[in-house]
């Protein structure tokens, strides 16, 4: 026998077969016509002997397929490399362990979307509750008290309610970018926190669907995170953040 | 039906109780307040609908300026009362006047209690014909559609566009679902207006717009007609603008709306006294227009383990049809939810399950109960997921559910995409065929696992409204009686819109409409 392959392929019942299935609708009435369309797709794809095992009108003007096939793609494990984050991120129960072995009192989150932006989609994706797409808001972490302002809360009252509330990371929301707006708006927030000489009493954390780390960082925040990126993203940003910084840790 | 269960009939009638004062004690809160929301609402019944030179509604326009300059305590009918009697222009003109800086009605403010409420009647009759003739076309449906003894498929679309939604809607109307229900746009609940016009960017859903109530409404009109079965539309009567919402779907003949008396205030963080005050409007409007209302007990099991607080969605179920009572609502109309949610790795789980859904339904006999799938363990295993949707889907149709949720495969991954609800439908009829009359086939050993765990949830039910009628509701929230979620009576958004009512308070179109269902519920 001669040294195991480091390149593979999907398996089904034999190695090497690169046996998969897969299904999508199409935006077409169910036929033969349909069926070829699938078939070809899936060709396309890269699945040979594209078999449609299954089809079905969705409407009159959709329908659906379930095909199998061979994948005739091969990957060689020896050239693959794990895309690394720039922090660990955690479950929703990872970071509530890591709060509770750590910290000595409950980690304090104020939020808002600021400036004149009223849409608060994003800060309550991370902060509500209910949170988005399956992922728990911070609200429903234990260990976090979580306050979400709302929409178009101006710079200076969202510093004000983060001193009052004894903020240890602040969250701005940004979803309108028409002119660079948010930019502006962010600039003037990381101003404010250096003219009050408040910089370094808060972890400072961005987020909206034009925002990225890159940018965050430009502007003098601590992290930026775009689309699909969760509470937990954000929390175990910021709980890894704070304890580096040796805030609230225990002794 | 057949009494399955051998509940204990003075634990369900203390129970009734209980939720009778815990009612009674809010109603009378309830009665000496109004909101911004409520008199927006008293707007859109004088018709007024529409939009300022700067995108903001006029209702809106109109209520800012009677907030700021005037005093909204005393209702806005008393301020329409003398402009209308004034200006003779509608209410309409006299908006667009208001938001355009051509008029003040704040100096009306002082004056004594309007005496010419009368004028407004009219413009009132108006969007009440509308709502009679959405009634009538809504029944002669009903009547034309094959009856079943299964419970109605009702199914999700939330593309956050709403021509995109429509021919999601039609598929899963062809594919067999009884009702369509439109997702809202994530953080609709918290805008203090109702945006406007068709809309084709939502986020995780579509905003409710009255404009795309009605493009849905006429797609399901015209797939109603093909199928030659009535297909329902839901939307979502929640949030900041709660009873708004509810008109707009009077007016334009949607045949479910979720409303709950809790829901905002415990997951979106709204103030209690608001939506208290907001949902009795919103229900009064509902059992006029022959709407269902759905209520949300299921999400209390989001967040509290499904098992262990199984008694708060019974709780809350009694405390919501109270409410409705009060809102002179029939019990065909009383959507009371619950869900399918208990961990799928302890055992007996699915006897479990059957035995909350069968006490909901030998409890509330004549409510269109509304069941919600699995949602919080499922996990991205779509293969599995299948199955815990069956077996959601058999105790739906073996205990006689009315409103089935259809729980998707793909539910924790995105939001369904064609297919996904195809399937869900497909395996949701099946069942439906296969145990079509198998609860009706079988009945619990007396001293089994589903009768006794039907007894201890009652028992303890009991137990929690018994403390609550002793606390009060508001106290009740702040102890984070339901789902484990502490909130105050003076805190969450929407607060400052909350007014306690001048002596001289008019709400001329809430006393019609109370009178108008006292007759009908006399007529019964």
């Amino acid at each position: 026998m001669s040294a195991k392959s480091t390149w593979i392929r999907p398996y089904g019942d034999t190695e090497n077969d690169g046996k998969v299935q897969l299904s999508f609708s199409l935006p077409m009435p169910l036929g033969t016509l349909g069926e070829e369309a699938a078939k070809k797709i899936a060709l396309q794809m890269g699945i040979h002997d594209p078999a449609v095992v299954h089809a079905e009108a969705l409407s009159d003007t959709f329908s659906f397929y379930i095909i199998y096939g061979r994948a005739e793609h091969q990957v060689d494990m020896t050239t693959l490399h794990a895309v690394e984050t720039g922090h660990h991120v955690m479950t929703k129960e990872e970071i509530e362990t890591f709060i509770e072995t750590h910290f000595q009192e409950p980690l304090v989150f104020v939020g808002a979307s600021t400036g004149t932006d009223a849409h608060t989609v994003g800060i309550d994706a991370i902060m509500n509750m209910k949170g988005y797409n399956g992922n728990y808001g911070l609200e429903r972490y234990k260990g976090i008290k979580a306050y979400n302002l709302g929409g178009q809360v101006d710079n200076e009252v969202l510093l004000e309610k983060a001193i009052e509330l004894h903020a240890d990371v602040i969250l701005i929301s940004q979803t309108v970018t028409q002119k660079d707006v948010h930019i502006e708006n962010l600039t003037q927030f990381i101003e404010l926190l250096e003219a009050e000489n408040k910089r370094q009493d808060f972890v400072v954390i961005i987020g909206g669907p034009r925002i990225h780390h890159g940018l965050a960082k430009e502007l003098g925040y601590d992290a930026g995170f775009g689309p699909k990126k969760y509470a937990f993203d954000v929390a175990s940003f910021a709980v890894e953040l704070l304890y580096s910084r040796g805030v609230k840790i225990k002794k | 039906m057949l009494n399955k269960l051998n509940l204990n009939q003075e634990t369900i009638q203390g129970c009734r109780k209980y939720a009778k004062d815990i009612a009674d004690q809010m109603q009378r809160f309830i009665d000496r307040h109004t909101t911004v929301a409520v008199e927006r609402t008293v707007l859109r019944l004088l018709g007024i609908d529409g939009i300022d030179d700067f995108g903001r509604p006029l209702v809106n326009a109109l209520i800012d300026h009677i907030v700021k300059q005037g005093d909204l305590s005393k209702g806005i009918s008393h301020y329409l009362g003398y402009a209308v009697h004034d200006t003779e222009e509608t209410p309409q003109e006299i908006a667009r006047r208001v938001a355009n800086q051509k008029l003040d009605l704040s100096i009306y403010k002082d004056l004594e209690r309007c005496p010419y409420l009368e004028e407004l009647m009219p413009f009132f009759e108006k969007t009440l014909a509308r709502v009679d003739a959405m009634k009538k076309i809504r029944s002669t449906w009903i009547e034309k559609t094959p009856k079943k003894t299964t419970p109605n498929k009702y199914v999700i679309v939330a593309t956050g566009n709403i021509y995109e939604d429509i021919k999601q809607a039609i598929s899963a109307a062809k594919k067999g679902a009884d009702i369509i229900a439109v997702i809202r746009s994530t953080g609709q609940s918290l805008l203090d207006y109702v945006p406007f016009g068709p809309t084709t960017e939502g986020f995780g859903g579509t905003y409710a717009t009255q404009e795309n109530f009605r493009l849905m409404r006429e797609a399901l009109d015209q797939v109603s007609e093909e199928e030659g079965r009535y297909v329902k539309l839901v939307n979502y009567a929640s949030g900041l603008c709660m009873p708004e919402i509810a008109a707009m779907g009077a007016i334009e003949r949607l045949d479910m709306m979720l409303n709950d008396s809790l829901y905002g205030i415990i997951f979106r963080d709204i103030n209690p006294k608001r939506t208290l005050i907001d949902q009795y409007f919103s229900r009064v409007l509902s059992s006029h227009a022959e709407i269902i209302i759905n209520t949300g007990e299921d999400n209390y099991l989001t967040t509290s383990d499904a098992f262990d607080h199984a008694h708060t969605v019974l709780a809350s179920q009694f405390i919501n049809e109270q409410f409705a009572k009060k809102a002179g609502m029939k019990e065909s109309l009383m959507g009371l939810g619950h869900a399918y949610e208990i961990d799928p790795n302890m055992e007996n789980s699915f006897l479990y399950e059957l035995a909350q859904a069968e006490m909901a339904r030998e409890i509330f006999p004549h409510a269109p109960l509304k069941y919600m799938p699995p949602t919080k363990h499922m996990t991205g295993d779509i293969f599995k997921g299948c199955v815990q949707d069956a077996l959601f889907n058999i105790t739906a149709v073996s205990t006689h559910q009315s409103i089935h949720l259809l729980g998707m495969m793909t539910e924790a991954i995105h939001t369904p995409f064609m297919s996904d609800r195809a399937m869900a439908l497909n395996i949701a009829s099946y069942i439906e065929k296969a145990f079509k009359d198998f609860g009706d086939d079988v009945l619990y050993r007396p001293d089994g696992i589903i009768v006794k765990r039907a007894h201890d949830v009652l028992h303890h039910a009991h137990q929690l409204l018994s403390e609550i009628k002793e606390e009060g509701l508001f106290k009740a929230l702040e102890k984070g009686r339901f789902a484990e979620i502490s909130r105050k009576e003076d805190g969450g958004k929407g607060l400052s819109g909350v007014y306690l009512k001048h002596d001289n308070y008019e709400n001329p179109i809430l006393d019609l409409l109370k009178k108008r269902l006292k007759e009908g519920s006399h007529e019964r």
